[in-house]
């Protein structure tokens, strides 16, 4: 009975063509490491972070190709496996330092972007489940604020870029939209650079002194003084 | 009255004079236009090819929009965005197979079912009626002549213009009505060179040359057209023209509706003169149309 029950768990799915039986509590990466592959590329953080794992895969009697990342999508009958290791993508090379934002920046980088047709391919495609299409119109427009926003949670895996008849490299221009927006026009944070020229001046520096003469001479006193600080809220 | 809008990418960049003096003056005949959210560029040139269905999805994409409001028009400002959005829609009331190709590619809209007309802001204020637009105007144009310019795709091919493809009067009759004298210019019909802009300055130059010259010969003060592309080719490109041309004096390009809002006399932030590469200010003070406080544009 125990086997059986053990048995049902298991799945039929095809790497690369070839049949295995997998537990059907795994995700595609631990599927191929189940039957026996190493991954040397096509893998990264693991956790759904970093992007690495970009996979593409089908279920058998469907046309339908379906996108995810291997390390985040669990097994299911019949599905067809496979890894990419590498996109060998598009993408600028540019100082941001020498770069002003302005919306055309996008375009005279990215001057592909144009091509879009609007045929929301890329949105498909993206594991992340961001608006990639109405990212790259508003690159199009250079409404970098627009993209920035649209596609803060892009994390690069390139599935975007794969499947564009256009050869727009959306990740790509999400990125350096992101990165004007973060340098050159999200509000600063000031009472941060504030704090960072107190501390250039070494304003800080005597009482931290104190502090480290106080955890050689008197912790005792020094745990008190960190128990009653004063703790201001927001 | 409210009505879905479709703005198009040059409205955000080098028209945005146009934009907002739109918005403005419709606003000043109860006309409320509403961006349509989430719109897409589309397309600039609408593919002549049969079976070239995919350049057809971005207008049908933006049709599905406006039907997902439960609206049925659509306000073009731009005569490149009118245009194409026009042509593909006729495309796919007329050919039910293509649309259903294209229904089925788009699975994640809903299906296009054809309810949406397309619509010029032009053929919105021949519907409300030029005298209407009489009523509101505070300072009519009087001294100012101006030169009608309607470039190719507002008026042709005929199936989808909004005039008379030949002798088109539309802007003629709404700049008389806001005060103004109109001469007539034979090239008005006159392609501007387009995209070959990009490439090709010097042949955008040459047409150029010939439009404006004849509307400055003939006593005009400035052109007014409806498309920022027209706008591109006819102001910026003034700069190859003088180039080209030493004999070449330079005339300022308007909007119709930079007109309307002058006329209605709005706020001159609603103008939007500040991007213009031949300025229009020195003349419109000229002809007390501005007051002084408006800067003049320093950098070119």
């Amino acid at each position: 009975m125990e086997e059986e029950a053990e048995k049902e768990k298991m799945v039929k799915v095809y790497i690369m063509g070839r049949e295995f039986e997998v537990p059907a509590t795994l995700n595609i990466v631990k599927a191929f490491e189940y039957a026996g592959y190493r991954f040397v590329r096509g893998i990264g953080c693991r956790g759904g972070y970093c992007g690495a794992c970009a996979t593409v895969y089908r279920f058998k009697d469907d046309y339908r190709l379906n996108f995810a990342l291997a390390c985040q999508k669990a097994v299911e009958n019949n599905m067809y496996l496979t890894i990419l290791p590498f996109m060998p993508a598009e993408k600028a090379i540019y100082d941001l330092n020498n770069l002003k934002p302005r919306g055309s920046v996008l375009l005279e980088l990215y001057p592909e972007i144009a091509r879009c047709v609007a045929c929301n391919t890329c949105t498909k495609a993206c594991p992340q489940e961001l608006e990639v299409m109405d990212y790259v119109q508003a690159a199009i427009r250079g409404d970098i604020e627009e993209v920035s926003n649209l596609s803060f949670d892009c994390i690069q895996c390139g599935l975007c870029a794969m499947r564009c008849p256009a050869e727009i490299v959306p990740y790509n221009v999400g990125q350096l939209a992101r990165r004007l927006y973060g340098k050159y026009i999200a509000p600063q944070a000031m009472h941060t650079h504030k704090r960072v020229e107190e501390i250039h001046a070494c304003v800080f520096d005597e009482e931290l002194d104190n502090y480290s003469l106080l955890a050689k001479e008197d912790v005792e006193k020094l745990k008190k003084i960190y128990v009653e600080r004063e703790i201001k809220v927001g | 009255m409210k009505i879905p809008y479709f703005p198009g990418c040059s409205l955000k960049t080098i028209g945005e004079g146009f934009e907002k003096s739109a918005i403005a003056s419709a606003a000043v005949l109860d006309i409320e236009l509403n961006e349509l959210p989430r719109w897409v560029c589309c397309g600039t040139v609408s593919s002549l090819t049969t079976d070239d269905l995919m350049h057809h999805l971005a207008p049908v994409r933006n049709l599905i929009r406006v039907q997902d409001l439960e609206e049925t028009q659509l306000v073009t400002l731009c005569s490149v965005c009118y245009s194409t959005l026009k042509r593909s829609n006729t495309l796919v009331k007329n050919d039910p197979e293509k649309l259903k190709t294209m229904n089925q590619f788009m699975y994640r809209e809903s299906d296009y079912q054809c309810n949406v007309k397309v619509l010029h802001f032009l053929e919105l204020l021949r519907e409300i009626g030029f005298d209407k637009i009489k009523e509101k105007i505070k300072k009519p144009l009087r001294g100012l002549t101006l030169s009608p310019y309607y470039g190719c795709l507002l008026v042709r091919p005929k199936e989808f213009g909004i005039d008379d493809p030949e002798t088109p009067t539309i802007l003629q009759a709404l700049t008389k009505a806001l005060g103004a004298d109109v001469i007539d210019n034979p090239y008005q019909l006159k392609c501007c060179g387009s995209y070959h802009t990009v490439d090709k300055p010097n042949l955008v130059a040459d047409l150029g040359y010939k439009i404006l010259t004849y509307a400055r010969n003939s006593g005009a003060d400035a052109l007014v057209l409806s498309c920022p592309l027209c706008a591109f080719n006819l102001d910026n490109r003034q700069r190859e023209i003088k180039r080209q041309y030493p004999d070449f004096v330079e005339i300022p390009i308007l909007y119709f509706t930079q007109l309307m809002a002058l006329a209605f006399d709005l706020d001159e932030e609603r103008l939007g003169f500040d991007i213009h590469y031949v300025d229009p200010v020195p003349l419109l003070k000229e002809k007390q149309l501005l007051i002084d406080s408006l800067p003049l544009i320093k950098e070119k």
